[in-house]
C-alpha cells in the first residue's frame, strides 16, 4: 500500500554554515533565523546509485557536492522522542545532494536540486550497534583523488535524533524513506569530466562521475 | 472515464462511479454505499509538484505580485488523503485555509516538451484541496514544509477523470464551500502559468514520469478554517471532494 519512498534533505543543519550566514538572517528575504528544519525534497528522477554517471543539466559546468549521511528509515514514524528516534533508523547511506550553486534560499530549488540524477546514493549500510553514533563521523569528499572537504558530524545544529523529532511533529517518514543531515553552505564543488568520491569512515565510500549534457541548449 | 480507489474489507480496490450518487461500482459490478468503505487517493503518486501564486488574484491577495517563472515547490505522499477524509488543525494554528485547485496527472515520461505538444503526455485530473498553515511560514524554501507537507494535509480525489472526458482543462469552474456556503470561486482560465506551460518549464529542468501530478494553484478566496467545519472543494466535470476539519489528536 505505501507509495514509493521519499528522500528528503535538509540545510542549515550544522553551524559552519549557520555562521556563514548570521548575517543575512535578519535582512530580506529571511527576516528572522530558521526556526524549524530546512526542508527539502529530492524527487525520484534524482536518485542515483554507486558508480552513477551523472549529467549536469544543460548549460551547466559544475555542481555543490552536497556530501551528507542519510538515516534510511525502518518503519512507519510519526511523533518520535528523543529518546527512541534512533530506533526508527534501519539504515545509513552515504549520499550526495549535489546542486547547481544558489547563494539564496528564499524560493524552493527546484532548478537546482532537482535535476536528473542529483542524488546518487550508496548501498544501505545496515543499521548495528557496533557503528558509531552520526555525530561522531566525518565525512570526506575527494575529487579525482584529492582532498576538497572535510566535515564532522558533531557540528550539527539538530542531532540525528532532533531532527528525527522535529521533522515527524508535523511530518510522517514512511519505511525506506532517507532522511540526510544536512549539507553545507556553498561547499566544495566538482565539474564535468570529475570524479567524485565520498568517505565515511566505519561506513564505506560513494563513487559516481559528473559528464557534460549532450542535449542542445534551449 | 472516472476512477477512484478505496479501501473496503481491508483491500484496496479500484471502483467506478455508480448509478446512485452515493454509492460505487466495484469491478465485478458489485455496488457498495459510501458508508461502507474508506476513499484513498484516485492514485499512487510518484513525484508531486505543486505550483504557489498562480493565479493573479490570489497573490495580490497575498500582497505578492504574480511572480514571473513559476513558483514550484514539492510534497510526499503522506501528505495525501482520500475524499472524505479527517485533517486535523493544530492546537497552536491561528490560520489554516483550503486552496482548491486542479491537478494534473503525467500518463508517460515526459521531457523537454514544448507547450504545444504538452496535452500528450496527460493522463487525467483530479480535485486536490492543498491545505496551508500559514502560522509556520518561514523565509527558507517557502513555502516551506511544514506549512505545505503536513500529514494528510492535501485531500486528493475522489475519482481520476479521463483526459478525453475534459474539454478544455483551461475553462473549469473551481468552488470551495464550507458547511455549504460559497467562500472561493475561480476559473482555471485565470492561472498565470497554464498548463502546457507548466509541462514545459518543468519538463525541461528534469524527466515528468507517468503518475507525477501537478497541483496547479489556486485562485483568491481563502478563509480561515475551524474544528467541526466541512470543506467541498469541487472542478467543474471533476465532482466534489468532501474533508473535515478535526482538533489535533497528539499534542
Amino acid at each position: 500500500m505505501s507509495a514509493q519512498a521519499t528522500v528528503f534533505g535538509v540545510i542549515l543543519n550544522d553551524h559552519r554554515s549557520m555562521q556563514r550566514l548570521q548575517a543575512q538572517f535578519t535582512a530580506a528575504p529571511y527576516l528572522t533565523p530558521p526556526r524549524a528544519p530546512v526542508l527539502h525534497i529530492k524527487p525520484s528522477n534524482t536518485l542515483a546509485g554507486e558508480g552513477a554517471v551523472v549529467v549536469l543539466p544543460s548549460g551547466a559546468e559544475q555542481l555543490e557536492i552536497g556530501a551528507s549521511l542519510g538515516l534510511v528509515i525502518g518503519r512507519l514514524s510519526s511523533h518520535l522522542s528523543l529518546e527512541n528516534a534512533l530506533a526508527a533508523v534501519s539504515a545509513y547511506v552515504i549520499m550526495a545532494d549535489l546542486s547547481l550553486p544558489h547563494a539564496q534560499y528564499y524560493r524552493p530549488a527546484i532548478r537546482e536540486r532537482c535535476f536528473d540524477g542529483a542524488c546518487p546514493i550508496s548501498p544501505k549500510i545496515a543499521f548495528s550497534p557496533d557503528l558509531p553514533q552520526p555525530e561522531q563521523l566525518s565525512i570526506r569528499s575527494y575529487v579525482n583523488g584529492q582532498l576538497v572537504e572535510t566535515r564532522n558530524l558533531a557540528d550539527l545544529v539538530r542531532s540525528a535524533s532532533e531532527l528525527l523529532r522535529d521533522v515527524t511533529e508535523f511530518m510522517r517518514l514512511d519505511s525506506n524513506d532517507i532522511l540526510h543531515l544536512g549539507v553545507l553552505f556553498q561547499g566544495a564543488q566538482a565539474r564535468v569530466g570529475d570524479a567524485v568520491r565520498i568517505v565515511i569512515d566505519h561506513l564505506g565510500e560513494l563513487n559516481f562521475t559528473l559528464v557534460a549534457s549532450c542535449e542542445e541548449q534551449i | 472515464m472516472k476512477r477512484g480507489r478505496i479501501n473496503w474489507n481491508g483491500l484496496v480496490h479500484e471502483v467506478t462511479p455508480a448509478a446512485e450518487a452515493d454509492q460505487v461500482m466495484l469491478s465485478n459490478g458489485q455496488c457498495l454505499h459510501e458508508s461502507e468503505f474508506e476513499w484513498l487517493p484516485p492514485l499512487q503518486t510518484g513525484t508531486i509538484f505543486a505550483l504557489g501564486l498562480n493565479y493573479a488574484d490570489h497573490a495580490s491577495e497575498l500582497a505578492f505580485k504574480a511572480p514571473d517563472q513559476p513558483l514550484v515547490f514539492l510534497k510526499s505522499a503522506g501528505s495525501l488523503m482520500g475524499h472524505r477524509g479527517q485533517t486535523q488543525r493544530p492546537a497552536d494554528a491561528h490560520y489554516m485555509h483550503y486552496e482548491c485547485e486542479l491537478a494534473v496527472v503525467i500518463g508517460r515520461p515526459a521531457r523537454h516538451i514544448k507547450r504545444d505538444d504538452a496535452y500528450r503526455y496527460i493522463a487525467a485530473y483530479t480535485i486536490a484541496n492543498d491545505y496551508a498553515i500559514r502560522d509556520y511560514l518561514e523565509n527558507y524554501y517557502r513555502p516551506n514544509l511544514k506549512v505545505k507537507n503536513r500529514d494528510g494535509c492535501t485531500p486528493l480525489g475522489p475519482w481520476l477523470v479521463d483526459q478525453a472526458d475534459i474539454g478544455d482543462p483551461m475553462q473549469l469552474e473551481l468552488t470551495t464551500h464550507i458547511n455549504g456556503k460559497l467562500v472561493q470561486r475561480g476559473n482555471t482560465r485565470d492561472m498565470v502559468f497554464s498548463i502546457p506551460v507548466l509541462i514545459e518549464y518543468l519538463s525541461g529542468i528534469l524527466t515528468l514520469s507517468p503518475g507525477d501530478i501537478i497541483l496547479t494553484g489556486t485562485p483568491a478566496g481563502l478563509a480561515n478554517v475551524q474544528v467541526g467545519d466541512e470543506v467541498v472543494t469541487a472542478i467543474e466535470g471533476l465532482g466534489q471532494l468532501s474533508n473535515t476539519i478535526i482538533g489535533a489528536t497528539h499534542d
